[in-house]
């Protein structure tokens, strides 16, 4: 790593209370490697004790540090600071979209974790489940573990609410799902979890997307929201079809 | 009953499940953190659930500990464990060389393992350094770390603890004469100033215990220890991987979800609040993790990262610090009454952390209910933002 350094201009989003919000500029130095996130800690740790952040694991596995930089929906801790902003460049800072703000960068995301509630979205998956297919990660099929049991695995959907920040549909339709939920939905499959089709199967459910994918486009964690809904409703669509037929 | 009311300060692995297990013990619970769930060394882990195998020459205290809480957390919160096993290998002479005191180590401390050949252990991960002269399987897991300690806030919560996020505590209160009544609080998401009572404060801050015990004029014998964890961007393993020797740097490789972290280094630090991501120490993780597993060396690091472990002693090196934990009643210790401060440990015992920290307060209130954390399930970390 260079020892290069950059004077980069933080445009940070600010809000206490009721007070109203207005953006206030830290002008730090940095190393280009570093990630957003190491930025927006030393203003807290050497500029501006008050500032209200959300951040835990530093390596993507906890979906906390979502926000808004540049306009775009990014996870914090590996979006190096090179691919964002330049040399005396800028970094507008921002809450994500389509929650409630609590204060500062740190957003509300209830109506995530009540949706992800709604469809039973595992945390946790057997390998199997997992789609993780062409990944080559697949340990080989006929070494079961050491008891017998199949190997499990933290889910890729982290719940850093990204794609719910960035669906244009989200911030017009509060009661819709929204992609992580319809994506958990998806990988459950309607055939496994019956009961999830009334779930998703209405106005606030796979219907209401608009197909504009920009969940895809900013989802850190290889879930593909936007291509799931579209598989979802082809499973919905395939179960009225055999209900009309007089199947189950 | 008369209801006692706690006050935790801190919301990391040690507060939260002191929290949990004295909402379980029936107290009053009120939790006071600077940010947001886990956000200092416990969200910073590099979610290793361990075995105790890498304690089991060295430190069989922390070992014992470790086995014995690895099972337990297993069953109470399955939600947030990748529970695959985990393998210890030796790449080298020196490697070779530790075989006998880790086997005698794990049998000593009750550590399941069993020896595989260089073919089975290739086999099973083959993705490991062809060159392995040999490996030992562990019942390690890999934890999620934010989940892990959102599932203990989450069922605290639903027992009635009150969590007060993003509120520092500025000072303690005390009754004039030295002794701790509560806390005075800055809640920054609403910048408003508080003051919360309590018959008793545990101080539960982990690396930073000092900044609170100071605010008492007390000093605590801790070495804010940070290291290195570097995550790559390919799962290369389905267990976690361990160098068969003693504790060194990026001695640890583990998958969790699509990534492979390699950890850590040790040095020390006066002020944990802000500790830089060291470019030397970052190399030297795909230096180390690349031993284990040579494919590291073609895959795209995702992040880098500092976590400051809380050793306790004073002067001493990291490596040669225990990693079990010490809960002080500062009755005892500096004649103030109403404060006990846990730290050391590591995320594995934190269960236990917190049912020694609570037993320590149920006797010093004269309560007398015993723990129950081990064998209650936890609730699902989503309830913690859900009601």
């Amino acid at each position: 790593m260079s020892e290069e350094k950059w004077t980069v201009n933080f445009v940070v989003y600010r809000k206490k209370g009721e007070g109203a919000p207005h953006y206030q500029t830290f002008t730090l130095e940095v190393s280009p490697e570093e990630y957003v996130i190491d930025g927006v800690e030393r203003i807290w740790a050497f500029h501006d004790r008050s500032l209200v952040f959300a951040h835990a694991c530093h390596h993507s596995t906890c979906g906390a540090c979502g926000m808004r930089v540049n306009g775009v929906e990014k996870l914090t801790c590996i979006t190096r600071i090179r691919d964002v902003t330049s040399n005396g460049g800028t970094l507008r800072i921002e809450p994500l979209r389509n929650f409630p703000v609590i204060s500062d960068l740190v957003v509300d995301m209830s109506r995530l974790y009540v949706g992800m509630d709604k469809v039973h979205a595992p945390a946790v998956h057997p390998l199997s489940m997992a789609p993780l297919e062409g990944e080559g990660i697949k340990p080989p099929r006929e070494v079961p573990m050491d008891d017998g049991k199949e190997y499990l695995r933290l889910a890729d959907c982290i719940e850093c609410g990204l794609c719910i920040s960035a669906c244009p549909v989200a911030g017009t339709a509060e009661e819709y799902l929204g992609p992580a939920v319809l994506a958990a939905a998806q990988l459950q499959g309607l055939g496994r979890a019956p009961d999830l089709t009334a779930v998703v199967d209405c106005v606030d459910g796979v219907w209401r997307c608009h197909s504009a994918y920009e969940c895809t486009a900013v989802c850190p964690s290889s879930v593909d929201p936007g291509w799931r809904i579209m598989d979802l409703r082809r499973q919905v669509l395939a179960q009225r079809i055999r209900r009309w037929f007089g199947g189950a | 009953m008369s209801q006692y009311h706690a006050i935790v300060v801190g919301a990391g692995f040690t507060g939260v499940a002191i929290a949990h297990d004295l909402a379980l013990r029936g107290f009053r619970v009120t939790v006071v953190e600077r940010g947001p769930i886990a956000n200092g060394t416990s969200g910073r882990t590099h979610g290793l659930l361990h075995s105790g195998a890498r304690y089991a020459v060295n430190d069989q205290e922390s070992a014992i500990e470790c086995i014995q809480e690895n099972q337990i957390l297993r069953l109470i919160v399955p939600d947030a464990i990748e529970p695959n096993g985990g393998l210890f290998i030796a790449v080298d002479e020196s490697d070779l060389e530790y075989r006998e005191k880790f086997i005698q180590g794990c049998e000593e401390c009750k550590i399941p393992i069993r020896e595989l050949t260089p073919k089975e252990a290739l086999r099973i991960e083959p993705n490991l350094n062809p060159k392995l002269l040999t490996a030992f399987t562990v019942p390690d897991g890999t934890f999620d770390p934010l989940r892990l300690a959102l599932a203990f806030a989450a069922t605290a919560k639903s027992n009635g603890a009150v969590f007060h996020l993003y509120t520092d505590v500025v000072d303690l209160l005390t009754d004039g004469q030295g002794n701790i009544k509560g806390v005075k609080v800055w809640n920054r998401a609403a910048d408003k100033r508080f003051e919360i009572e309590g018959d008793i404060v545990v101080n539960a801050t982990g690396a930073w215990v000092g900044q609170i015990t100071s605010m008492a004029g007390i000093r605590v014998p801790i070495a804010p220890t940070p290291g290195v964890m570097v995550a790559y961007d390919k799962r290369l393993t389905q267990r976690a991987i361990n160098r068969l020797n003693k504790p060194g740097d990026g001695d640890i490789v583990l998958p969790q979800r699509r990534m492979m972290v390699v950890g850590t280094t040790s040095f020390s630090i006066e002020d944990p609040d802000y500790v830089p991501v060291l470019p030397d120490h970052v190399a030297l993780m795909i230096e180390r993790g690349s031993e284990l597993i040579p494919a590291l060396r073609q895959t795209k690091e995702r992040g880098a990262y500092m976590a400051t472990r809380p050793l306790i002693g004073s002067g001493a090196p990291g490596r040669s610090i225990s990693r079990t934990f010490k809960a002080y009643d500062h009755k005892e210790t500096d004649n103030v009454e109403g404060l006990v401060t846990i730290t050391g440990g590591k995320a594995t015992t934190l269960r236990l952390m917190a049912e020694k920290t609570v037993d320590l307060v149920c006797k010093k209130l004269g309560v007398n209910v015993p723990c129950t954390t081990a064998e209650t399930p936890l609730i699902s970390y989503r309830k913690f933002y859900v009601d």
